[in-house]
């Protein structure tokens, strides 16, 4: 992995794989945990169904119409689109902010991580604009 | 040389005693934070709260009468007792799966990412054995990054949840909760992003030691240490901000706002399955306060250093020692510091109004982006011209 990234800026040690057992525990924890309240909930109190309760909750009306699941804002998707281009640019990012201020980094090298992040950052923010100019984040 | 204690110790065993301790710790937090909750609430609006089901401290003070009551303490345990018993309705448009999925993977995900949480110092000799422990469950050098993925993974229990009910309202909260949080999740990753840049590294245990080995600056009469909430005033206060979003919390509380969405996502939850719901949200504020303490506010670094006056250094963690009591201590910083973190979000929430949809969302993506970014370069410059590690050295 080290020698792969020359100038001795790799900062991204993975670890070794007994590391992350931990990790496999805790999600088996979770797993229980959350596993057993839904297996509980379905043993413990009563259950007499009829028609009436299970109606949709409208505040006590009846449900104006079949089929709950309708069209939502176009809006919605945008912020769906947005948050995948801004965020995946963040985790871009992230070896770099590893990398940045290691000490006895080369002065050249560090140089040239700037200008990257300015770069990186400069077309994420006109990016930002356009959006916002073409009225991306208006809600009304 | 090896003693008995250090053949036990091998790492899975190290591994799994951790998580369950911290699975248990947070499981005893939320119904602690629960009652909290309550009770503040009540103070602050002149009530007095949950006060009839009380636990009795069996002990007898002289003078004082017998025994000691504290005032509903056993509320939230009154409260799951009767939730596990209640009847639980299905709607008839709900799709069976993501309706059983989504309290699960609200709760799963959180419980999960606490892994990553250092609750301690970094070398603690476990119990004098010679074997060194790193106070938290997974000591892996990429947990922000790590913890981010799988802590956002949340978002698929609200969604499901909402979907999976067959019934409008938690359709719409549902929508406006993935919506609110990816989008908070955006500038609250970008001040992380500054964050990392100052520390320089993606590992949360060297963002304490970074922390807790330095101080920031000399003030003559205070010492103030090199807490990132100090260095990075900006990228903490849009963490902060996007940590009340995260967790749906007012004045961001969209996905529930009872005037508009009933009880939002979880509307037609009852029972034991709404009880995760809450379970999951509680546990995720405490995720996110943990890990605000640990990358702004010096995690279980103490304030002052040992050499302070007094029973001060006393009470301080020295970042080099490793034994048992400097361990204990450095956890009762972190939960201290976390316990006040939390206040903060429950003084909140009944000191700021709720925003309109249009304002929470204006605020994520035209005020806080455009900071965080901004934040990120001054970062990039600022760590250019000065010292490689750390500011005040």
């Amino acid at each position: 992995m080290s020698t792969a990234l020359s100038g001795g800026i790799c900062a991204l040690h993975l670890g070794t794989f007994t590391a992350y057992l931990p990790l496999v525990f805790m999600a088996l924890i979770g797993i229980t945990i959350g596993g057993a309240v839904l297996a509980l909930s379905k043993f413990l109190g009563p259950r007499r169904p009829d028609e009436t309760k299970s109606l949709p909750y409208e505040c006590g009306m009846e449900p104006i119409q079949q089929g709950a699941r309708e069209r939502y804002s176009i809006h919605f998707y945008l912020v769906a689109i947005l948050f995948i281009l801004f965020d995946l640019e963040t985790v871009f990012l992230f070896p770099w902010a590893a990398s940045f201020r290691q000490p006895g980094i080369d002065a050249t090298v560090k140089l040239v991580l700037l200008v990257e992040v300015l770069l990186f950052v400069g077309v994420l923010g006109v990016g930002l604009y356009y959006v916002w100019k073409r009225k991306g984040l208006e809600w009304d | 040389m090896e003693s008995v204690l250090q053949l036990l110790f091998t790492d899975p065993v190290i591994g799994l005693i951790k998580g369950l301790l911290v699975i248990g710790v947070v499981l005893q937090i939320v119904p602690l934070l629960i009652y909290l909750e309550r009770k503040l609430s009540a103070y602050m609006q002149g009530r007095l709260g949950p006060n009839r089901v009380n636990f009795v401290v069996p002990y007898a003070v002289p003078g004082l009468g017998g025994l000691r009551l504290v005032p509903g303490s056993l509320q939230p345990l009154a409260d799951a007792i009767k939730l596990a018993f209640k009847e639980e309705i299905i709607p008839k448009d709900a799709d069976k799966l993501l309706w059983y999925l989504g309290p699960f993977l609200a709760f799963f995900p959180i419980a999960t990412a606490l892994a990553f949480i250092p609750f301690g110092i970094n070398h603690w000799d476990a119990l004098g054995s010679g074997v060194i422990v790193d106070l938290r469950v997974c000591s892996v050098p990429i947990s922000v990054l790590l913890l981010f993925a799988i802590s956002s993974l949340g978002v698929y229990g609200i969604a499901a949840g909402g979907w999976g009910s067959g019934s409008k309202y938690p359709l719409m909260a549902a929508v406006r909760a993935s919506a609110q949080m990816i989008s908070y999740e955006v500038s609250m990753g970008i001040a992380v992003l500054a964050a990392m840049a100052t520390v320089g590294s993606v590992d949360l245990q060297q963002f304490v030691v970074h922390q807790a080995t330095q101080d920031f600056v000399d003030l003559g009469f205070l010492t103030l240490p090199n807490w990132l909430v100090f260095s990075q005033p900006l990228a903490a206060l849009i963490f902060l901000v996007a940590m009340f979003a995260e967790n749906n919390r007012l004045p961001f509380d969209m996905p529930e706002c009872e005037p508009e969405l009933v009880g939002g996502f979880h509307t037609e939850y009852s029972g034991l399955k709404f009880a995760l719901f809450f379970l999951g949200e509680y546990a995720a504020m405490i995720l996110m306060c943990s890990l605000f303490v640990t990358i702004f506010l010096g995690g279980w670094g103490s304030f002052w250093d040992t050499d302070a006056w007094g029973v001060f250094g006393w009470v301080a963690v020295d970042p080099h020692a490793t034994d048992g009591i400097n361990a204990i201590k450095s956890h009762l910083w972190f939960m201290a510091k976390v316990m006040a973190i939390l206040c903060f979000q429950i003084w909140i929430r009944w000191t700021l109004p709720r925003f309109r949809y249009d304002q929470l969302m204006n605020i994520g993506w035209k005020v806080l982006v455009p900071l965080a970014l901004g934040n990120l370069v001054l970062t990039a410059i600022a760590g250019y011209f000065l010292n490689p590690i750390g500011v005040g050295q």
